[in-house]
């Protein structure tokens, strides 16, 4: 059987919390155990300064010094095979150690084996473009820098990818509100029409679709009718409408009326 | 002259007394109306479905034109992004007058569910909208209905737009 949630007060809250819910942690694997692997870091630890490297979810992390990042690339596809970078981003550290994290996920064809390339930057600092090895590497250092505000040294193109080019901040810092800061709010009305007519047009509508309880200007309710606007605090009476029988079916009786049918 | 036919030129002009111009012009008009091909997002699913063979807008002198110059109505069917509503202005200034626009879906009307950054908390911030039509997406038939009170719509108004009344954004 399914397990039963109460569903009273739902809307007082924004999602159901477990309170003995733990957080789940990926075991991390010595690198020692997978051949593949022991022989990679093997070969990225000749040449590269290897912070920290362990293998998770079958994968193996590698973390590096953010100077070595296009040295360990080259690395990877000219002489280990790696020749696809799948993915390119970053996460915001900003606020727990003023730190952005990017990362480098690699995929091996040949063996089906994936390499993750961590590095971390301070904010403000630039980190060398991997253009010139993958050419995937073009959009998404793009889209870093419209996400982040991480700009690629030696980018052929570094522009805005999905945001507007005339657009302020850059959405997917924590800092960055999710309803867009005032610029934001904004926009299309300054585009369009001018600063001049944030007036006439007005601010954004916003309102969360939240039912208010003793709103009666926006709400009404069945069974308790009271005139528009009046103050229903102090707790609504059930007034003597009658409604039609198809309003009132209580369906929790149904299988019981069923049987009296029979 | 025999004494069925009619002397135009007696008894002070026409005939015919002209009282209707505009019930004439309003019919023209809402029996044709031209929709622009022109989609956002998944509403404009239910928009092409709407066009298509088994619901039939064309019944309904309603044939999608793939120019804003040709169209009168624009159906905004989906989410408008803020990055797209310039593009949205645009195409709406190029079409000619009288125009009229749908919007919709939950999306256009209020940016629905999309309460973020990036899309236009109800495209009547950029253009008038003379239909609202809720639903997420709203099925063919809704949008069906909705043209219909369009129709109405137009059907009441005076065929001279001027003297109907204008909003705030339609002036600008």
């Amino acid at each position: 059987m399914r397990k039963y949630t109460p569903k009273e007060n739902v809307q007082k809250k924004a999602y159901y919390t477990d309170r003995f819910w733990v957080a789940p942690s990926v075991p991390k694997i010595d690198v020692s155990e997978d051949a593949h692997f022991a022989k990679l870091l093997e070969m990225i630890k000749e040449q590269i300064e290897v912070k920290d490297a362990s293998i998770q979810l079958g994968q193996m992390i590698v973390y590096i010094n953010p100077k070595d990042n296009f040295a360990t690339l080259k690395l990877l596809k000219e002489q280990c095979d790696y020749a696809m970078c799948t993915e390119i981003s970053a996460v915001d550290y900003l606020a727990q150690d003023g730190e952005f994290e990017i990362f480098y996920q690699m995929l091996n064809l040949k063996k089906a084996k994936r390499v993750r390339i961590v590095t971390r930057i301070k904010e403000g600092q630039a980190i060398e473009s991997v253009e010139p090895l993958y050419n995937s590497a073009n959009f998404a250092e793009r889209e870093m820098y419209d996400m982040f505000g991480i700009v690629a040294n030696n980018h052929p193109f570094m522009k805005r990818i999905l945001m507007p080019d005339d657009w302020e901040g850059h959405p997917l810092l924590k800092t960055y509100p999710l309803e867009g800061d005032e610029a934001a709010s904004w926009y299309e009305v300054d585009k369009i029409f001018g600063k001049e007519y944030r007036d006439v047009i007005g601010p954004e509508n916003r309102d969360p679709s939240r039912i208010e309880r003793y709103d009666t200007k926006r709400f009404s309710r069945v069974g308790y009718e009271v005139p528009f606007d009046a103050d229903i605090t102090e707790g609504e009476r059930k007034t003597d409408i009658e409604y039609s029988e198809t309003l009132l079916v209580n369906y929790n009786k149904s299988s019981k009326q069923l049987d009296e049918r029979r | 002259m025999a004494q069925h036919q009619v002397n135009y030129a007696s008894a002070a002009g026409l005939p015919v007394a002209l009282t209707s111009v505009d019930k004439l012009i309003n019919w023209g008009r809402s029996n044709s109306l031209w929709p622009m091909t022109y989609g956002l997002a998944c509403c404009a699913i239910e928009m092409m479905a709407t066009g298509a063979s088994r619901y039939d807008f064309d019944r309904l002198g309603t044939i999608f034109r793939a120019s804003p110059r040709q169209s009168d109505v624009m159906i905004l069917a989906g989410t408008l992004s803020k990055k797209h509503s310039e593009f949205t202005r645009r195409l709406y200034d190029q079409m000619m007058e009288p125009k009229w626009v749908i919007s919709m879906g939950s999306c256009a009307n209020t940016g629905g569910m999309f309460n973020t950054y990036a899309t236009v908390q109800g495209v009547d911030r950029i253009v008038p909208v003379d239909i609202y039509l809720p639903g997420c997406a709203p099925r063919p038939e809704t949008l069906q209905y909705a043209l219909m009170m369009l129709q109405k719509k137009i059907r009441r108004e005076s065929a001279d737009m001027n003297k109907n009344t204008k909003q705030n954004l339609r002036m600008l």
